[in-house]
């Protein structure tokens, strides 16, 4: 992706768009290269977040009362909350890719910054979350050492916790592992997208980007999706997996 | 049959990629694919000979029955790491950092891969993971087996396990990387005509090959990343004592680890059919067959993990189907196999150097795929699992295969990539030296394991010292052999005979260029008009011209 993004390369005049590498026969040759590596670095992710996704699946099905009396605590609203700003930057990226293609300088900057706007917004609202997990003694083993995980039943109840028949401290421990491993690996994804959203508004702001030349917009906005994507299927896996079971 | 239309070699021009700019800055900031294939090829050396000390001291410690050379520790360790710097950071890089990085570009006839900075990026990777793994084996070493099975690693193991895991981790992504780049250069960089059923086999193999870096890699970067977490914080998945299964970090170990495998013994199948079809003058026999066993071979390569885990908890059942399934792949591997052999049928066969490693490898390979039908059987398994049986087997693999195969190809593009020629004589003196050094290193560990000697002990009952007296000789004359190369391709670079482009008389892209190559690989974009392998007396040759007559002006 770098390749793509940096491309404002050094070819003369002559041999076509100023982005065109030296390597590459015309602007199409690059944006094919370019928008397919990107297809293959999500095939990529797909298969990192895949390990976890297995591991999920596993002590769902192993440890069910534990898994969905923790995610019973987890904040129903801010999860939804944070979906729908999700699924609206993805639509404020697709408008910005839009916009790169029809040449529409302003309308890009603006969807761009939107969309920054919204995923700083997620991260913000993510942040909160774990705060509560962090006020709550949520955080498993010793990833803060000075904080220690919930030592009995009581405790828990204490801090809004309630164990399901059948659910233990410690697989409840495990689920916030699990929870923390998934929404950490997807809000530094997150936190890299909105590096390259930065990256993409200085260069529009530039005018780097014309109808010829708007691979990289289109390359990130994949990236943005994908991540959105990610969100989705977390979100019902993590936060409405036990609601039903909420008062069993 | 039709003439073959040939082009002259092209006048040898002064400038080419080694000579077009001086400095060390020049070499640690290019972005010429061939340039970084030499980097690699320096750094994949290095780690080789450290492994190969490892080697070395296992070999000297098993000489005798008791442990006398070494503690236990310390040889849990030496095994270890050897088997780390082995590899990830020798045989998974080897032929697609070095002869792919350099020849893919080429051979499909494009000016560089698709991202330049990316393929520098995933050498500046794999130094950082080489760097970290290095310090971890320097500040006390990781004694958990290059498997990193918990929960010994993740609670018991008093050693350097995150520092390793981490350098294993950021490695991957040069893995990841490279394969990456492999497959978007071979979809969209193509020269006209270059259609997929003329790319050379070299190519086939390099585009599976990727196909399992991309999708396995991330798994044992994310696996190793929990394992990490689990030590570090006590958060976990794979520990019982934390709820975990530890049976889990041997599936997702293995989801990637048995690919791997395919990772190493791919390119050097690639590089095999190049050699067969070239040193024998003919087509290759079932081109489309060999093209597609490859990536047969890749994907039954993700089906068969469970033959690690007969001898665990795994279900009978899944037993059964991971047994099945490890039969399957070797219908692949045996379509390679008799179709080179079918290639060599009454075919002019000449015995240089690159030849006797790839003739080497056939032999070699059929063995160690045989004897991994012999593991992959369940109670047959059962008997061998965790012995040298298992040892040799594998060593067949990756040295007999993944090694031979990267020599062969080492000394056939030689004269390309350095512009000079080994000496032959030397070359083919090494190359029997290596086989013979390696079957008897390897071979009487395939009886030792049959008759119940263990891996991973540093001491043994005396009845199995025959076989480790023959296996330290044998490693001795490998050692040796393995030195003889590393010294003539050194002491060739500056004394050697001055390479043609084309020395071989070959109709491959990359001998249609210099030796070595200018920066661009091609003055023009080359037009391809012939197929792969495409042999013809010299009365048929039809010359259509000069190669490149633009070459003179650069």
């Amino acid at each position: 992706m770098a390749d793509v993004i940096n491309s404002h390369a050094t070819t003369s005049e002559a041999h076509g768009h100023r982005a065109l590498q030296h390597h590459f026969e015309n602007m199409e040759q690059q944006r094919e290269a370019g928008t397919l590596g990107m297809w293959v670095f999500l095939v990529t992710e797909i298969m990192f977040f895949g390990g976890m996704f297995l591991a999920y699946t596993l002590y769902r099905s192993k440890y069910p009362a534990s898994f969905a009396s923790a995610s019973n605590h987890l904040d129903i609203t801010l999860g939804t909350v944070n979906t729908g700003v999700l699924i609206l930057s993805s639509f404020t990226m697709a408008m910005a890719v839009y916009f790169t293609q029809i040449g529409k300088r302003r309308p890009q900057i603006l969807c761009l910054i939107l969309t920054l706007m919204l995923g700083l917004t997620f991260l913000g609202i993510k942040g909160v979350e774990y705060h509560d997990k962090y006020r709550d003694h949520l955080i498993p083993g010793h990833l803060i050492p000075s904080s220690p995980f919930l030592e009995n039943e009581a405790e828990a109840e204490h801090h809004g916790l309630h164990l399901l028949e059948g659910a233990t401290l410690p697989q409840v421990e495990m689920f916030y592992w699990i929870y923390f491993a998934m929404t950490g690996m997807h809000a530094l994804h997150m936190i890299i997208g909105a590096g390259l959203l930065t990256f993409l508004l200085i260069y529009s702001i530039k005018g780097r980007f014309d109808p010829e030349y708007h691979s990289p917009v289109e390359v990130i906005g994949l990236y943005w999706h994908f991540v959105d994507i990610v969100w989705i299927f977390l979100f019902p896996l993590l936060y409405l997996l036990g609601r039903h079971l909420e008062h069993g | 049959m039709r003439p073959i239309e040939y082009y002259e070699p092209p006048v040898p021009s002064k400038v080419n990629y080694i000579n077009a700019q001086y400095g060390l800055k020049s070499w640690l900031l290019t972005k010429d694919h061939k340039r970084i294939a030499l980097l690699y090829l320096g750094s994949i050396t290095f780690f080789f000979f450290i492994g190969g000390l490892y080697a070395l001291m296992i070999r000297l410690e098993l000489l005798t029955p008791q442990g006398d050379f070494l503690q236990s520790a310390t040889y849990n360790k030496v095994f270890t790491q050897h088997g780390i710097i082995m590899i990830f950071f020798f045989l998974i890089p080897s032929i697609p950092a070095t002869l792919g990085n350099f020849l893919v570009p080429m051979m499909i006839g494009a000016k560089d891969l698709a991202f330049p900075r990316i393929n520098l990026l995933s050498w500046y990777v794999y130094l950082l993971g080489g760097v970290i793994t290095i310090y971890a084996l320097l500040a006390g070493g990781v004694d958990t087996g290059w498997t990193f099975y918990t929960p010994f690693s993740t609670t018991f193991s008093n050693s350097y396990v995150v520092a390793t895991g981490l350098g294993i981790f950021i490695n991957g992504f040069s893995s990841i990387l490279t394969g990456l780049n492999f497959i978007v250069t071979i979809h969209t960089m193509r020269a006209p005509g270059m259609t997929w059923f003329r790319l050379p086999l070299f190519i086939w193999s390099h585009y599976a090959t990727s196909l399992i870096m991309i999708l396995g890699t991330p798994v044992i970067a994310i696996t190793v990343l929990l394992l990490a977490f689990e030590r570090v914080a006590r958060v976990g998945i794979f520990d019982p004592a934390l709820g975990g299964d530890p049976i889990l970090f041997q599936h997702l170990f293995w989801f990637y680890s048995h690919p791997a495998v395919y990772i190493m013994v791919l390119p050097s199948m690639g590089v095999v059919s190049e050699l067969i079809a070239n040193f024998s003058r003919k087509n290759i026999f079932g081109y489309s067959f060999v093209a597609f066993s490859s990536l047969a071979i890749a994907v039954f390569g993700f089906l068969v993990w469970g033959h690690h885990l007969f001898v665990t908890s795994q279900s009978v059942y899944a037993g059964m189907i991971f047994s099945f399934l490890s039969f399957a792949v070797a219908i692949p591997s045996a379509i390679k196999v008799f179709n080179w052999t079918a290639t060599l049928y009454k075919s002019s066969i000449s015995y240089d150097t690159p030849m006797l490693y790839g003739l080497g490898f056939i032999g070699l390979f059929t063995v160690g795929g045989m004897t991994g039908l012999f593991l992959a059987s369940l109670a047959v398994d059962v008997h061998l699992s965790d012995t040298y049986f298992v040892v040799a087997h594998f060593h067949y693999i990756m040295v007999g295969g993944a090694l031979m195969g990267y020599l062969g190809g080492l000394h056939y593009w030689w004269p390309k990539i350095s512009g000079r020629m080994y000496p032959e004589g030397w070359g083919r003196f090494s190359a029997l030296v290596i086989f013979v050094g390696f079957n008897l290193t390897f071979l009487p560990q395939f009886v030792a394991g049959y008759l119940g000697m263990p891996r991973r002990y540093h001491a043994y009952p005396p009845e199995f010292q025959v076989f480790n007296v023959l296996s330290t000789a044998g490693a001795s004359i490998l050692g040796f052999g393995m030195l003889i190369p590393a010294i003539y391709f050194v002491w060739s670079m500056r004394y050697g005979k001055r390479a043609e482009a084309n020395p071989w008389h070959l109709p491959g892209l990359e001998w249609r260029t210099p030796s070595p190559p200018p920066t661009e690989n091609f003055a023009v974009t080359p037009i391809v008009t012939w197929e792969a392998y495409e042999f013809a007396p010299p009365e048929e040759t039809q010359v259509v011209g000069k190669f490149g007559p633009e070459l003179e002006q650069i």
